[in-house]
């Protein structure tokens, strides 16, 4: 999909409404804006999106990418449709998620914060989710899933393709 | 309209939810309506039950039958045999480690029978989501009596009783806190609750957040009014999406029943508050990073002082407490500070609460009187590690904290206590590691955290760090010297003294810990390039004992990167070079034929 400046411009104008609509102040907005900036755009934000930003807080252009780059859950390169998060803490760690992840990465023949070539997956590291009871966990989107073992991320990520082809048809 | 004859309330904390509790509730309700159930039985998503490794959850009241493991299967074996038929399914029920039948573990063995719930008593209980079930356990009465009935003298009074002492990390007295920012001059004034809960293997905050929001709403509004701010803020991380979900709806809900907004129970007082997301960065939970976040910006940390009780958010006064902190509150205006000083010890007072992860048994929350001893909350509570192991570590405070060895299981849990042993009560978090977890290992696995989240601000954390991590990393692959050891000790105390935030100047305290209580092990490394524990990948190798494989082909199946070669019925060897040395083999093998060694 290619977006034209005039497009962005204007997304980036009503999010920027509907986020001020719901902040007690001016100067609280911008990772609120980047956030849901990224959820339109899915996973990412265009480049486009941050001169916008620029226009409509007044903040210089620098300012606005050092807090995009500052973020590890920001990303102005497209991401995959699903970004799964694998956490790297240590109940994940200590309970054989190195495993988990070798046949993640195996699974989706890509490694770490790379996306595959149908764009449907990116892989990145996460830190800690808080669902150590049932380590190692890994996020989907909003969705987490635990008690993971190689056999059940393979069944995970062969469901979603399923329903990916399916839905195409 | 028909009789509720049963309530079955299902555990909808993140984790159960994760183990696939959606499908579980879904089969259940399906059941329910072919059997025309659906009227008489009702059922509730609650939040965290406390045992994750148990989950899905369910639990059928009025009997108190507590299933564990509940998969869509055995929900619909449950809504046919226990609610159509009334007969209690065993085959899901708990099981002790002797290996009997538990109807109601709940108020039967020493994970939930020693618990003492403060924080965490509405989790598990109640429908976070509604708003009536809160009031119905006493819920906002608090706030009501500080509307009504007390002045903020009395408040921080009663809070001063308690000793309740801030349960992030830091454990300043909360009562300080509240006065220190009552009295700063400025206005307006803000209320920020810290729920950027970062450290590894903690997670209280997110299920107090998922499983009694309003807790946290009752009490930051009460802290308003104490402080005189109108104006309060969350900060929650973005790896929370289900908590603020529900802080989302417990905030709407509050709104519409007059327990926020103008004039708050016909009061002159007014009081709103927002949810902001991080967007991951463990740094923010640093209280000046946080502020540097709301208000838009990169989250580094400031100098202190001046603190955020007298130069905040926009530079105003600001009372920041944590999630735990905050639902312990209401409690404690309703019943006393003395009532909940009574629990704990000297030093550490009242209840707290742990998450237990790792190579432990039970794993989830607990909350339990402070003074308790690790060795009654690994292994009365936790039910001791798995697969006949022995415990090496447990580990506390995470990147700021240190690893307690064995031998020091019976150290009461207080902040002093733990300060002794060179970590920290932190968070509440206890990793907790059996003999095949090298200590070196985890230094290592901590360096590379506070490498990754350094906000890069000041030289010691930012290049200091890195380099620990690099003498770690020679170590582990056994190319590190005696000289190495010394230097890294060297360079530990130098960020310690020299970083500008907490982080920074915690950061050396996994390598100083593990160093204090492992040395032998970081010698072995050292000298033989030996990891005793056989978990550093250069000084490991997997292997095939020739003598008794039998060829069924079941690891090279299971290896994820296709390192095991041979063909069936006939011996298979591991190539080094492919191996990965993640140990997938070891647990499909059924002969005992592949074993780790070093070196």
């Amino acid at each position: 999909m290619m977006l034209t400046k005039e497009d962005v411009t204007k997304t980036v104008h009503d999010i920027y409404e509907r986020v001020r609509e719901k902040s007690f102040e001016e100067g609280d907005m911008l990772i609120n804006a980047l956030h849901a900036i990224q959820d339109h755009y899915g996973n990412y934000i265009p480049l486009e999106a941050a001169e916008t930003l620029k226009e409509l807080t007044g903040l210089p252009l620098s300012k606005i990418y050092g807090v995009m780059t500052f973020y590890t859950m920001f990303s102005n390169k497209p991401r995959g449709k699903y970004v799964i998060r694998f956490c790297k803490s240590l109940p994940c760690h200590v309970r054989r998620g190195r495993s988990v992840i070798e046949a993640l990465k195996g699974k989706l023949g890509i490694g770490f914060t790379e996306t595959t070539e149908d764009r449907l997956f990116t892989l990145e590291e996460s830190s800690c989710l808080g669902l150590c009871g049932v380590s190692p966990v890994m996020m989907i989107n909003d969705e987490a899933y635990g008690n993971l073992t190689p056999e059940r991320v393979e069944e995970i990520v062969d469901a979603i393709v399923t329903r990916e082809r399916s839905d195409e048809e | 309209m028909p009789v509720v004859e049963s309530t079955v309330l299902i555990c909808a904390g993140g984790a159960c939810i994760s183990a696939g509790e959606k499908s579980t509730k879904q089969a259940l309700e399906e059941k329910l309506r072919e059997y025309a159930l659906d009227g008489v039985v009702r059922v509730v998503e609650t939040g965290c039950m406390a045992a994750c490794d148990l989950g899905p959850i369910v639990v059928v009241y009025p009997e108190g039958v507590f299933y564990q493991k509940v998969t869509s299967e055995a929900a619909r074996t449950i809504a046919e045999e226990h609610l159509l038929k009334g007969r209690v399914v065993d085959d899901y029920l708990y099981k002790s480690a002797e290996g009997d039948l538990r109807r109601r573990p709940q108020e039967e063995i020493p994970f939930f029978t020693k618990q003492v719930k403060v924080a965490t008593r509405n989790l598990g209980v109640i429908d976070p989501l509604d708003i009536d079930e809160y009031i119905a356990r006493d819920g906002y009465f608090a706030l009501n009596k500080v509307l009504t009935e007390m002045t903020a003298d009395e408040v921080i009074k009663q809070l001063k009783e308690s000793a309740l002492r801030g349960r992030g990390g830091a454990g300043f007295p909360t009562h300080l806190k509240w006065d220190f920012s009552r009295k700063a001059e400025g206005n307006p004034k803000y209320v920020i609750c810290n729920a950027d809960e970062g450290d590894p293997g903690a997670f209280m905050d997110r299920a107090i957040l998922e499983g009694d929001p309003h807790s946290v709403v009752e009490a930051m509004t009460i802290a308003g009014k104490v402080i005189g701010a109108e104006r309060g803020y969350v900060y929650c991380r973005a790896e929370y999406p289900l908590a603020i979900d529900r802080l989302n709806t417990a905030i709407e809900r509050a709104r519409e029943y007059g327990f926020l907004g103008e004039n708050i129970m016909d009061s002159s007082f007014s009081f709103d508050i927002e949810i902001r997301i991080g967007a991951g960065a463990f740094v923010c939970g640093e209280e000046t990073a946080l502020i540097n976040s709301i208000e838009g910006k990169r989250g580094i940390p400031k100098v202190k002082p001046p603190f955020p009780a007298t130069n905040g958010l926009w530079g105003k006064p600001t009372l920041l407490n944590n999630v735990e902190t905050f639902a312990n509150i209401p409690q404690i205006l309703l019943k006393g500070g003395k009532w909940f000083s009574r629990f704990g010890v000297e030093g550490s007072r009242g209840t707290k609460v742990f998450a237990l992860a790792g190579k432990i048994n039970n794993t989830g929350l607990v909350e339990v009187p402070m003074g308790t001893s690790l060795r009654e909350l690994i292994f009365d509570i936790g039910g001791g590690i798995p697969g006949g192991k022995q415990l090496k570590a447990v580990q506390t405070g995470g990147p700021s904290g240190g690893c307690i060895p064995l031998e020091h299981m019976d150290t009461p849990i207080t902040y002093d206590a733990l300060t002794e042993l060179g970590t920290i009560l932190g968070s509440g978090g206890m990793v907790v590691m059996d003999e095949d977890d090298c200590m070196v290992d985890v230094a290592k696995f901590f360096l590379e955290f506070t490498v990754d989240e350094s906000c890069g601000q000041c030289t010691p954390c930012r290049d200091g760090t890195r380099q620990m991590l690099n003498m770690l990393e020679k170590i582990t692959v056994g190319e590190g010297s005696e000289e190495d050891l010394e230097a890294l000790k060297e360079l530990g105390e130098h960020i310690m003294k020299t970083s500008l935030c907490g982080l920074g100047q915690t950061a050396p305290q996994p390598v100083v810990s593990t160093m204090r209580f492992f040395w032998e092990e970081y010698l072995a490394h050292v000298h033989e390039s030996k990891c005793p524990a056989k978990r550093c990948k250069s000084l490991t190798r997997i292997v095939i004992r020739e003598e008794k494989c039998v060829g069924c082909t079941a690891c090279a199946r299971v290896c994820p990167v296709d390192a095991i070669s041979g063909v069936i019925k006939e011996k298979h060897t591991i190539d080094p070079e492919i191996c990965t040395r993640c140990g997938a083999c070891l647990e499909v093998c059924r002969f005992d034929a592949i074993s780790k060694v070093s070196p």
